[in-house]
């Protein structure tokens, strides 16, 4: 953020936006500065819901087991794989570029989801 | 189809066994109670006064035993090692003492290395010279069979499948938890079928065989990847032999399936009932809840005895409680 900035210190209105970015960030505002988007999938009832969904680039997305049976988050390409999650356990993966990911539990692999990330 | 078929003293031409074994299939009672004696089904116990039949004498008797879980700690069992130590005094209370007992998977609940270790020493409690486990899929999260193995390495060469004789049988422990591949049911895998079929090579068509599996090697209910995508090639190689047993877990409950020399059975769990595939309004296999004391009559154990000369293993199935 600072290294931003400093970037921009030059052009005095782009420094004030980088200036305001640093503040919002700082205030934890992400709804009204544009800070890295976030979503929530639920794991729930054998399955990832939504089990399709459409990101931008760098959005974080939170899966949140809330069955009483152990899964997990793993990608058929393996760019990214959560550990096993017990109920109310979490797994973050921030999606940097574009593409389609599909993704299963391996322990009950007709669980499946899919992240379109484009764009947007 | 193989030789036997022509063959008229041979299994597969007695209809009254492939009907007695049918309708003893379909039992959902408390104890099944069942052994075959020169090819004619004889139900033990369970039409007569009620008592199962000791096991005849020299017969290789043996325990299965299956999804115990050690970790889970919900409401639908608090306390799973507590429903392992029931089972550890039933096996006790078994008038014919078992040479081995034998784990069809899911040791642990979440592949951590402390739930491996508690698993281990409590069933060391088991008045057995040994307790063979084959992992299932809740004992190879995170990093496959690797932590398992750290505990429960069968023979020491780091592969999770293995084979051994005892008793003029051959029990082979299969991993079909590690193939998963995404919207399948898991596989065995080349390299483990390759591998059996190397192992069987060695043994005679009249020598009894005693598989076991994790997963069940035939399908059950696909929706809920209760079955193995390549079992057929397994089951290919196991079709020359005259008696073969499959015993499984996974699926908490007990259903039965006889093709040809083939027997394949699931086993309950100890520590919580699954519900049944198909039922309206039930769309996922998660643990059951159900009433206080009924949980027991849920849960049980497997008591299994070879025959020389005889095709099929006698089991008796018992719930924790009657």
């Amino acid at each position: 953020m600072t290294q931003a900035f400093a970037r921009h210190a030059l052009h005095p209105l782009r420094a004030c936006a980088g200036l305001a970015l640093v503040v919002c960030a700082a205030l934890l505002t992400p709804v009204i500065c544009a800070a890295a988007p976030a979503t929530a999938v639920d794991i729930k009832k054998f399955a990832f819901a939504p089990k399709e969904i459409t990101v931008a680039p760098g959005t974080k997305i939170t899966w949140t087991n809330r069955d009483e049976t152990p899964h997990t988050v793993t990608s058929a390409d393996k760019s990214f794989a959560s550990k096993g999650l017990d109920t109310d356990d979490k797994f973050e993966h921030t999606f940097a570029s574009e593409g389609d990911f599909s993704y299963a539990c391996t322990l009950h692999p007709f669980m499946t989801g899919i992240v379109h990330v484009r764009k947007q | 189809m193989s030789a036997q078929d022509h063959d008229p003293s041979g299994p597969s031409h007695n209809p009254a066994r492939r009907q007695a074994l049918s309708c003893l299939a379909a039992w959902t009672g408390a104890t099944v109670v069942w052994t075959v004696a020169g090819g004619v089904p004889r139900a033990l116990g369970a039409t007569g006064d009620g008592t199962p039949a000791a096991a005849a004498k020299n017969a290789l008797t043996f325990v299965q035993i299956s999804d115990t879980h050690i970790g889970f700690h919900k409401d639908a069992n608090p306390d799973v090692v507590g429903s392992l130590r029931r089972a550890i005094a039933d096996i006790h209370a078994l008038p014919q003492t078992p040479a081995f007992v034998v784990h069809t998977g899911d040791v642990s609940h979440l592949s951590k290395p402390e739930e491996f270790a508690q698993a281990r020493d409590v069933l060391k409690e088991i008045r057995v010279d040994r307790v063979h486990t084959i992992p299932g899929e809740h004992d190879t999260i995170d990093e496959g069979a690797t932590g398992y193995l750290k505990f429960f390495d069968h023979d020491g060469k780091g592969k999770s499948w293995y084979s051994f004789d005892q008793g003029g049988v051959h029990f082979v422990g299969l991993n079909n938890v590690l193939n998963f591949k995404m919207g399948t049911m898991a596989a065995l895998g080349d390299e483990q079928i390759g591998w059996l079929k190397g192992d069987l090579a060695s043994v005679s068509h009249s020598t009894p065989i005693v598989v076991l599996g994790h997963i069940p090697l035939w399908t059950i209910w696909e929706p809920w990847g209760w079955g193995t995508a390549d079992s057929a090639q397994a089951m290919a190689l196991l079709r020359p032999y005259g008696s073969v047993t499959v015993l499984n877990g996974h699926i908490h409950q007990v259903l039965q399936k006889v093709e040809g020399n083939i027997a394949l059975h699931t086993a309950r769990s100890l520590a919580y009932p699954l519900p049944t595939p198909g039922q309206a309004g039930i769309g996922e296999p998660g643990p059951v809840k159900v009433p206080a004391g009924e949980l027991g009559k849920l849960l049980g154990t497997r008591q299994l005895s070879v025959v020389p000369g005889r095709h099929d293993l006698a089991l008796i199935d018992k719930p924790l409680d009657a």
